[in-house]
């Protein structure tokens, strides 16, 4: 199932091998994420694309998806926001400036920035799910012109474990962006709002018959962001959340990623709501 | 400035109602003003008011153990703050506190209750409101108790 109008791309050099990339930078996001700057030791993948991903290979630990976090506009060096969860995650996110990854990709689609030009721009992201949303933010902010309100809505489990600290701060400064933050669990010495993510939906300002909205975070955090929006008037057709399954080849063959008719790492992982909200209701898939 | 009619009359919660019951309503609201850290309720007091946030942040804290006090949900503009005034024994679950300074306004809910002891017609229509209230906040600390974002990597 191709979505229809998510934007598909060909597989390039890089997608079968991997390519030596070098560490230039790494930065502690919070106790658990750590963003990793590569740059090609040689040969370079194609520019990946908001939305898509690269499978990072640490040299004889294992190889993991991990969507691009970076501005699309800034060219060579990939970006990558990784959560240190297990063996090839924590292997990558221990990784110093100078030590080599493999790096194949770009895998999947591209969020359909076209869709929303002209229109409110709406991001929700849940706990990691704020990574493969930013290169949507910086893409919008440096065309700002192109669309009309936007606004982002970020839901963490607490406090300590929100990313992009600084840049929500600088982003929540700006005019012509509008900032929502809240965290499922605080205490006391916490001056934001608690509760879940949906609950900024209602109160966010927003045309819900022009407006489009990205989604991204665990399924069940999407399913009922889906439902609140749609309860807010947005169209199911202007709703698109990014999936996840356990992909191994990022090319369609093994079938690791499949979910019912269609293959993430090939079809996705980007789909639009009223395409894919069928199948995330079947217990089996 | 917007007179206290009209805040009620456009907040989603009262949204809708028969202009005679809005001014039945309004008969039992003033506006209130609350400084950053100050305390608009507190656990286990007589729930004899509720509040509708017109500008700012209230914490629904409760005492842990250990913990010190743990903010379980806020409330900002728009929405309504309290619904332990509907249910006996009348008793605030959670203390309130403004995260910033707050505008709100305030219902006397003795005022209220006595009058939808008078008027069936306006008792139905609030608790038919008030349950919409509740049942997202339901929904919503059930999504909050799943802690999506515990194990996954997304």
């Amino acid at each position: 199932m191709a979505t229809a109008t998510a934007e598909p791309t060909a597989l390039g050099r890089g997608s079968m091998t991997p390519l030596p990339y070098r560490v230039v930078r790494t930065r502690r996001e919070n106790h658990d994420n750590w963003t990793l700057e590569l740059e090609p030791v040689g040969e370079a993948i194609e520019p990946i694309g908001p939305g898509q991903f690269d499978m990072l290979y640490a040299f004889g630990v294992g190889e993991v998806p991990i969507s691009t976090s970076g501005d699309p506009e800034l060219d060579g060096r990939l970006v990558h926001t990784i959560r240190a969860v297990g063996a090839v995650t924590k292997a990558l996110c221990a990784a110093k400036r100078g030590d080599v990854v493999g790096v194949r990709g770009p895998f999947g689609n591209r969020w359909p920035l076209a869709e929303a030009r002209g229109l409110d721009l709406v991001l929700v992201g849940g706990g990691v799910g704020l990574p493969p949303l930013r290169p949507v933010l910086y893409n919008a902010l440096a065309h700002r012109a192109d669309f009309g309100r936007l606004v982002l809505l970020y839901g963490g489990r607490t406090p300590r474990d929100l990313l992009f600290a600084r840049e929500l701060e600088r982003w929540r400064g700006r005019l012509d962006l509008s900032v929502h933050v809240t965290v499922d669990a605080a205490s006391s010495d916490w001056h934001g709002r608690v509760g879940v993510v949906t609950t900024l939906i209602p109160g966010a300002r927003f045309d819900p018959a022009e407006a489009v909205a990205f989604v991204v975070g665990p399924e069940i955090m999407m399913r009922f962001t889906a439902r609140a929006l749609l309860d807010r008037g947005i169209a199911p057709e202007r709703i698109w959340i990014s999936m996840e399954r356990t992909m191994r080849c990022g090319v369609g063959l093994c079938g690791h990623c499949q979910l019912g008719p269609t293959l993430i790492c090939r079809d996705g992982p980007v789909y639009r709501w009223d395409e894919i909200a069928h199948l995330l209701e079947v217990h089996e898939l | 400035m917007r007179t206290l009619d009209a805040l009620i009359t456009e907040s989603p919660v009262f949204e809708g109602l028969p202009p005679e019951q809005l001014e039945l309503i309004a008969g039992c609201a003033s506006n209130v003003v609350f400084g950053e850290g100050d305390r608009l309720f507190r656990e286990g007091d007589p729930a004899d008011v509720f509040f509708l946030v017109r500008h700012g942040l209230v914490a629904l804290d409760a005492y842990v153990p250990n913990r010190g006090q743990v903010t379980v949900e806020t409330v900002g503009a728009g929405e309504v703050v309290g619904w332990s005034w509907l249910v006996p024994p009348y008793r605030w679950h959670f203390t309130g506190r403004a995260v910033e300074p707050v505008r709100a306004v305030q219902f006397d809910a003795v005022c209220l209750r006595g009058k939808c002891d008078d008027d069936a017609e306006l008792c139905r229509n609030l608790l038919k409101r008030f349950s919409q209230v509740l049942v997202g906040r339901l929904q919503a600390t059930r999504l909050q108790l799943m802690d999506v974002y515990g194990d996954s990597n997304r």
